[in-house]
């Protein structure tokens, strides 16, 4: 059990500093306009969501493209838990988690038998799959396009045993009669993030994690070697799959409503973006690319004519119509076409992420002022910085 | 048996479109070993040269006629289109013909899309691992797509087929069946013989060109041919474009039957990308046979009958084939060994 939580100075370091930045959340983003708890709550969802797509994608290589149907399964069964059991969140993530992983090992199970694209064109066509039925023939479990909602006539029988009626309002989720929307729900949340951080650390660290970044490095040699490495990426993959349950069933409970669309391969894709864009591979990335996303989404799209205007008011007459009216391509409705391009430049440009990115300038910096031992100290150590 | 045969029918059409960018992708992928997840847009870019050139013939001329009035009192608008008032009656068979011609418009446009989209983009990928290649083309989609959804909108727009082909065809009268059980909508059928014959000129001319020839080769082992003193990129690239090409020129033709929007590419390449993977990965063959597979299938999914035993199969029946595919075999229908066995 010690051995279990011991962890290194330095991760101890990390994981200290983690907490805080997330705990200090509302006061750090304030300044830059995210200090409300639904974006919040987004950045630390998002963020789990990333770390699990992460622990696949970044240690063993194989690039799922049907992560978000593990999501939109976790929000079912979240909502399904509030609506059968309790409007407790705790019951309804643990379903959430599991219920998302059992559905990942079986996925996994049939798509792990491929490798390089294949696997990824597998998992796309199960995510799709998933998505159909959930909008065609599951409607009775699914709600359909409407989605699943709650209902007052809902039998919730544990909170029906422990008393607790609802009455004629339609309820909202509570732990413990703490209301989970806004400042608790984001704390909920972040806590969450947190253990899933933590959990990601211990996995980096472990022998596992170091058989996962040998199937990404050349998975034959494993082979030959004798180790059967599906096991180990199937493991990933259900693990990946439970903190995507996780993410989903958090999205239920501050928000208590399911739909299909959450399950759409677009949605995979953005998760994709999301770790890339942090760093794949990388500890912290996942989390800060989630959160870049989910910001530069809502400041984005909140944009419009109105404020590009304002924004371009010190240019001559002439100049401002051309500037409003290229960048208003971007922002609001054209959001997407911003993401779209965001990806390109930094598959292009920047593979290995923000992080390898900062990690560049760390080196450029080192070299350029300190004398030599910097310069070598960044030899010495090429492991990414996380 | 004749409502059989129409199911077979109602799948051709379909499948013609998968297998021409199944074909397209497959080229591609065979040749220049990249896997092409813009190729969607591509063929949603060939619909929307159909759009434009519709939008373009249509322009028109307005003047009012102060002799007549409207109900409201206001003079009569007299509109008519610049290209009757110049080309007369040709003018009309090219508004009414929109489609059609708009062939002629999208292939050198597509081309060049193409050539410059290898240029500019693709050929800096050739080298990366094949998960970026899908990364960043899938960004180029987006983008792609976000840029024709700020021009024409998000709503879908009506193409119609030209007058001639508008009507229905009994199709069963001349194979035997009985007058009126085998009506099938015209330009469907003209879509299946048109992607039988840009399939056929594609195989053509990779069969019985020396160009082709040496696109064979570059395909079966691209460091000999490049040893052999072959600029092979230069004629990759041409491929490339030609690849664009077949993927407008069925996007284009297949505006009277669905009317363009600007996401129709993602939707096509999921189910193009699963038909390339059940025929297999670098066979030609294999990607159209199984296009016009799946489409034949999926429309006998779509039976009321099989419904009622199986329902939602309609939803899911080709992802279900490529899953059990994949599995039976892993290399596809038709697929060579040692294609992305890595």
């Amino acid at each position: 059990m010690k051995q279990l939580f011991s962890l290194e100075r330095k991760d101890v370091i990390l994981l200290v500093c983690f907490t805080a930045a997330v705990f200090a959340g509302p006061i750090l983003m304030k300044p830059l306009g995210a200090g409300y708890p639904d974006l919040l709550q987004k950045f630390a969802i998002f963020g789990i969501f990333a770390l699990g797509f992460n622990i696949l994608f970044g240690l063993t290589g194989y690039l799922s493209f049907g992560h978000a149907a593990f999501l939109g399964v976790g929000s079912y069964t979240a909502v399904w838990t509030f609506k059968l059991l309790s409007m407790n969140p705790v019951p309804a993530i643990i379903f959430a988690t599991v219920i998302g992983g059992l559905f990942s090992a079986v996925i996994g199970f049939i798509s792990l038998r491929r490798t390089g694209i294949y696997f990824s064109i597998l998992t796309l066509a199960f995510a799709q799959m998933s998505y159909n039925l959930a909008y065609s023939v599951l409607t009775p479990i699914t709600n359909g396009e409407t989605g699943l909602q709650l209902n007052q006539a809902d039998p919730r029988v544990l909170d029906i045993a422990f008393g607790r009626d609802y009455g004629a309002v339609l309820p909202s989720s509570d732990l413990f009669g703490i209301d989970m929307t806004g400042w608790p729900g984001f704390y909920f949340c972040a806590t969450m993030l947190i253990i899933c951080f933590f959990i990601a650390l211990r996995i980096f660290r472990s022998p596992f994690g170091m058989m996962l970044r040998a199937i990404k490095s050349n998975q034959n040699r494993m082979m030959y070697t004798g180790f059967n490495t599906r096991p180990y990426a199937l493991a990933a993959f259900v693990i990946s799959g439970m903190y995507a349950g996780l993410a989903g069933g958090l999205m239920a409970v501050t928000d208590p409503l399911a739909g299909a669309e959450r399950m759409q391969w677009t949605a995979s894709g953005e998760v994709v973006l999301m770790t890339i864009l942090g760093g794949a591979g990388t500890l912290l990335g996942p989390v800060i690319g989630a959160g870049a996303i989910k910001y530069f989404e809502n400041i984005f799209s909140a944009y419009n004519d109105g404020i590009l205007q304002e924004a371009f008011s010190f240019l001559p007459e002439g100049l401002q119509h051309v500037f409003v009216s290229v960048s208003s391509l971007f922002v609001g409705e054209g959001w997407h076409l911003t993401l779209g391009a965001l990806f390109m430049l930094i598959v292009i440009f920047l593979p290995g992420g923000l992080m390898e990115g900062i990690r560049r300038i760390q080196v450029l910096i080192s070299n350029r002022f300190g004398s030599g031992g910097g310069g070598a100290d960044a030899k010495s150590n090429p492991a990414p910085a996380e | 048996m004749d409502a059989f045969f129409l199911q077979i029918l109602n799948g051709l059409d379909k499948g013609g479109a998968y297998a021409l960018i199944a074909l397209g992708l497959t080229i591609i992928f065979g040749t220049l070993g990249v896997v092409n997840f813009a190729h969607g847009a591509l063929f949603m870019m060939g619909a929307f040269c159909a759009v434009t050139v519709k939008a373009l013939l249509g322009l028109e001329s307005v003047r009012e006629d102060p002799t007549q009035m409207t109900a409201w009192g206001t003079p009569v608008e007299i509109r008519e289109p610049y290209v009757e008032t110049w080309f007369g009656d040709f003018g009309t068979f090219l508004l009414d013909f929109s489609v059609p011609v708009s062939i002629l418009v999208a292939l050198p446009i597509m081309l060049f899309i193409g050539i410059a989209m290898e240029r500019g983009l693709i050929r800096y990928f050739y080298k990366r691992p094949h998960a970026e290649q899908i990364l960043v083309t899938f960004g180029l989609a987006i983008v792609l797509q976000e840029i024709v959804k700020s021009i024409f909108g998000a709503n879908p727009i009506p193409q119609p087929a030209p007058d001639v082909a508008r009507g229905m065809i009994d199709f069963g009268v001349s194979i035997g069946f009985d007058a009126g059980n085998v009506v099938y909508p015209a330009w469907r059928l003209i879509y299946f013989l048109f992607s039988l014959a840009v399939i056929g000129a594609v195989f053509a001319f990779l069969q019985f060109t020396t160009f082709g020839m040496v696109v064979r080769a570059g395909m079966a082992d691209r460091e000999t041919v490049g040893l052999l003193g072959i600029d092979i990129d230069r004629r990759f690239t041409i491929v490339f474009g030609i690849a664009a090409v077949v993927a407008g020129l069925a996007g284009a033709m297949y505006t009277p039957i669905l009317s363009p929007d600007y996401h129709m590419g993602m939707d096509f390449l999921v189910l193009s990308f699963v038909v390339v993977v059940v025929g297999g990965m670098g066979s030609l063959g294999g990607a159209v046979a199984a296009g016009f597979l799946l489409g034949v299938l999926q429309s006998f999914a779509s039976m009321n009958e099989v419904k009622a035993i199986l329902p939602g199969i309609d939803q899911i029946i080709i992802y279900l084939i490529a899953v059990v595919i994949l599995l039976v075999r892993p290399r596809g229908l038709m697929g060579r060994k040692g294609v992305m066995e890595h």
